[in-house]
């Protein structure tokens, strides 16, 4: 078994309006940043886990964002295994 | 009649809860996460406030406690529940609801008065309500804005599970009475066998004229008349069984 670090990424849906991300692309172009179109806000997680290869855990930890890490209902998620696996 | 009040860590609205359904007469205990034991014939009842101080999402954690697999059972063979606030979000969170309640547009938490339009009369809790008549109560939240995607909108309203929307005082579902940005101005959801359901204002807040008003007595009184009606017991309606998503 070897230990990864898995970096989750949940962000609302395309379609879900994002009203923190509106109040954060408004204050951007009050700050007069021009250009910024739009921004969606989100969280990061990092799961640290044991399994016996970076697909397996990558699989693992998709299982947790179906059953917990993220609501279907409202999320997507994307989840990215760390380089440099270390035995444990 | 008689109820289980269930008392997350961070549940904070257990007692006013109970205080509510003892004025209209209904027998009521609490009942902490981590029991199992619900019995058939009481209305379980999630109140409001943070469980688990609304880590991840709101009600993400509450739907693991050992109690909810209880209350799960006891919708499936037809009890009755109902989710107030963060009762809701659990609910939703669960599966037992379909939805989701994210951040109000305001980015605020409101805390004020609402008029709520009761939209259905196919469950216990709103059978015994006048949809001419909007029911005045508090809204106390932060994360009650109402989402589901479209094809779950338009099955919603053709099965008459729209519980409740923010209306006006005189009953219009406008943009202006709406809080918290919720789609179609809905306030609450019933689930398919239109036992269990959630919804985002505090009828347990709304319990005496002294405090402003005893509009939320109402939907317990509906409770108690269909109980009445039916003789004894406290399940829903056998014609609409079972209690899904």
């Amino acid at each position: 078994m070897s230990r990864f670090v898995a970096h989750v990424t949940v962000m609302l849906k395309p379609l879900v309006n994002d009203p923190a991300g509106l109040a954060v692309r408004d204050g951007l172009q009050a700050l007069g940043f021009e250009g910024v179109e739009s921004v969606r806000v989100g969280k990061r997680l990092q799961v640290t886990l044991s399994a016996p290869g970076p697909d397996e855990a990558a699989s693992r930890v998709r299982a947790m964002c179906d059953q917990l890490l993220a609501n279907p209902v409202i999320e997507d998620f994307l989840v990215e295994i760390a380089d440099g696996a270390s035995d444990s | 009649m008689r109820a289980a009040v269930v008392v997350f860590p961070g549940t904070w609205s257990d007692r006013d809860c109970l205080h509510a359904l003892e004025t209209v007469g209904i027998e009521s205990r609490r009942v902490w996460h981590r029991e199992r034991q619900i019995e058939s014939d009481e209305l379980v009842v999630l109140p409001g406030g943070f469980s688990y101080g609304d880590y991840l999402r709101c009600g993400a954690i509450a739907r693991f406690s050992p109690v909810m697999e209880a209350v799960r059972r006891h919708a499936e063979a037809g009890g009755l529940v109902i989710g107030i606030c963060n009762g809701f979000q659990v609910l939703c969170e669960a599966g037992m609801l379909p939805g989701a309640l994210m951040r109000n547009d305001s980015l605020r938490f409101r805390c004020q008065e609402v008029h709520l339009q009761a939209a259905s009369a196919g469950s216990p809790f709103t059978s015994g309500l006048d949809p001419a008549r909007p029911l005045r109560m508090p809204i106390s939240h932060g994360e009650g804005n109402y989402y589901a995607d479209p094809e779950t909108l338009e099955r919603l309203e053709r099965e008459e599970r729209i519980a409740f929307r923010y209306v006006d005082a005189s009953g219009r579902a406008t943009a202006r009475a709406n809080p918290n940005g919720s789609l179609r101005n809905i306030a609450g959801v019933l689930s398919a066998g239109g036992n269990v359901l959630g919804m985002m204002p505090h009828p347990e807040r709304a319990c005496e004229t002294l405090l402003g008003g005893d509009d939320g007595n109402a939907i317990w009184r509906s409770l108690l008349a269909r109980r009445a009606a039916r003789g004894s017991g406290l399940t829903a309606d056998p014609a609409r069984p079972g209690a899904s998503r």
